[in-house]
């Protein structure tokens, strides 16, 4: 029972440990810019969600604290303070960065089978499923017609 | 029979999985190709006083090269940058992306100066508008200031050979 405690505890102490770490990961963007309405902070936020850090490929620009995060965060800010809306950031970015810098990938040509490949894929296993059903179904029907026999059986009164 | 399905599946998980291995992810298509140079005015190096826009350069086939003091590739690279400027094809200016000019300075005096001219970008506002993430970059720009070529990364001699001088060469005509 003791060991037991032990591990809990430990398990415990690697759960803090882990949610340490990696909130100071999520935490890189750290400079403080001044916006001219709650609307427009909010909308920052989330661009720097979703935009990535080209440096480190897999981290959004407020995760990073690359050079190049820092100054694209000031870029993003700058183009949101000059009256640009979210989108038109976004287009800025993709000019010059192309459709990789966006995590969230647009419906295009090239990226049908991103968007539509997970739904084809739980069709194509819906399908599989229902086969496979149908077939239990078949091999299922005798046993059903055996139980009743049996049942008949059973309920015949017992011969002397 | 029965195991025709699962083996097929795994193969062609394998296959797909041994093209991804094939592919750098490093790389990433610049959306520049073929574009107009985005527009730039950036004090010169050595005469700060001087400034230098794309439009100064319409007309000319020109290599940008974005370089730093800090970079260390750059500096591997830059034997191959001096190689292409003894070659006389065409002018290379180089981008000093997010450097301090003083030791952009000294840098170039240390290993040498294949530059027309060095424009200082100290604060990577150009850089950006060029796309550049990667310190070492090449760009080849035509006549017409569209976008031409774009190396990331250092430029090897093969890739100077094989890429940036046919570039040069099929704008120069």
């Amino acid at each position: 029972m003791s060991v037991k405690r032990t591990l809990v505890k430990q398990a415990r102490l690697f759960a803090i440990l882990a949610l340490l770490i990696f909130s100071a990961v999520s935490q890189a963007a750290v400079e403080a810019y001044q916006f001219e309405s709650p609307k427009m902070e909010a909308e920052y936020n989330q661009l720097i969600g979703e935009l990535r850090c080209l440096v480190c490929q897999n981290q959004n620009l407020s995760g990073s604290n690359a050079d190049l995060a820092k100054d694209l965060r000031r870029k993003t800010h700058e183009l949101l303070m000059d009256g640009n809306t979210p989108d038109q950031v976004s287009d800025y970015m993709v000019a010059r960065y192309g459709d990789f810098v966006l995590y969230r990938p647009p419906l295009q040509t090239n990226t049908l089978l991103l968007w539509l490949g997970p739904f084809a894929l739980l069709l194509l296993v819906v399908v599989v499923v229902f086969m496979k059903m149908r077939q239990k179904q078949v091999l299922v029907a005798p046993e059903q017609d055996a139980m009743a026999k049996a049942k008949q059986y059973l309920s015949e009164p017992k011969r002397k | 029979m029965r195991f025709i399905l699962p083996l097929g599946i795994f193969v062609l998980i394998v296959g797909l999985l041994g093209f991804g291995l094939t592919l750098d992810p490093k790389k990433i298509p610049s959306p520049l190709i073929d574009k107009s140079a985005p527009d730039f005015s950036l004090r010169n190096l050595y005469a700060p006083e001087e400034k230098l826009s794309k439009k100064d350069l319409l007309g000319q086939v020109w290599v940008l090269n974005v370089w730093a003091s800090w970079c260390v590739s750059c500096r591997a690279e830059h034997a191959i940058i001096t190689d292409l400027a003894n070659r006389n094809l065409v002018d290379i200016f180089g981008l000093n992306y997010k450097d301090q000019p003083q030791d952009a300075r000294r840098w170039l005096q240390q290993f040498g100066n294949p530059y027309s001219a060095s424009l200082m970008d100290i604060d990577g506002r150009v850089g950006i508008d060029w796309g550049v993430y990667g310190v070492p970059e090449t760009f080849v720009i035509g006549r017409d200031g569209q976008i031409k070529y774009k190396h990331i990364g250092p430029v090897t001699q093969e890739s100077l050979e094989h890429e940036v001088i046919p570039a040069i060469k099929e704008l120069l005509g």
